[in-house]
């Protein structure tokens, strides 16, 4: 994929940050609004993509190697399944929220008031909505990237 | 009418028949037989968890398991298709 004109890579370049901040902002308000890391995953992976459209993938693929989304997508998946043992270590059970509760009086992400919550309640699901959201961008984006640089390079070489 | 045909127009017939009375006995919109499970959840999310987004306390709290396999899924997704689509060494 080339990349596209001088009038498509500006607004891309201005709409670019706009998109980010929101699909951040979704993953980061996971458990106070809709959505979620899955969510504002797929929004910040999009946002790459457009990035990826306007300037081309051999100009994208020159700054961010699909091994690094990887290894992203990959310290993402490793967070959230330690985040689900540390619930077994210290909760108990599997996928036990061990930072929340009644019982546990932590100064970080520690349970509100009724109706009350905040962006640093709900123990566990802010910190696995990042995993989940750090997996999902990396993860999309890598499959975008590696797929539209194969078809152009895949052209040029018959060429 | 050749016999494969009418054999599949039968087929077709009870299937057709089936899903008819399924619909039929469907419960109405809206109104549960059996809603214990969502009644604890509506009720306990906030105290529970502390969050406000009950979906998300059910995704990441009380379903975790069920995310953990989504993620997995994810996850080969993301790796068959970087297989298939690496670089070749020229």
């Amino acid at each position: 994929m080339s990349e596209m004109s001088k009038i498509v890579r500006t607004i891309t370049a201005v709409t670019f940050p706009f998109a980010m901040i929101y699909g951040l902002y979704v993953i980061a308000h996971g458990h106070l609004t809709p959505g979620g890391g899955f969510q504002g995953g797929a929004i910040v992976a999009s946002a790459c993509a457009m990035i990826m459209v306007a300037f081309g993938s051999k100009w994208t693929i020159d700054r961010i190697k699909e091994k690094r989304l990887s290894v992203l997508e990959s310290v993402g998946a490793v967070a959230f399944i330690g985040l689900a043992f540390l619930g077994l270590i210290f909760g108990g059970v599997f996928f036990s929220n061990f930072i929340a509760g009644d019982d546990i009086a932590s100064p970080l992400f520690d349970n509100a008031a009724l109706g009350m919550s905040d962006i640093n309640t709900a123990g566990v699901l802010p910190l696995m909505n990042f995993a989940v959201g750090l997996k999902v961008i990396a993860g999309l984006f890598a499959i975008v990237l590696v797929m539209a640089y194969a078809t152009s390079s895949y052209k040029e070489g018959k060429k | 009418m050749e016999r494969r045909n009418l054999a599949g127009a039968v087929f077709l017939s009870i299937i057709a028949v089936i899903f008819l009375f399924s619909a039929l006995l469907m419960h109405p919109f809206g109104i549960l037989d059996e809603s214990e499970m969502d009644d604890y959840i509506i009720k306990n999310t906030q105290s529970e968890t502390g969050a406000d987004n009950g979906v998300t306390s059910v995704v990441f709290d009380y379903r975790g398991f069920d995310t953990l396999g989504e993620a997995t899924v994810l996850f080969t997704a993301v790796a068959g298709v970087i297989m298939i689509f690496r670089r070749q060494k020229k």
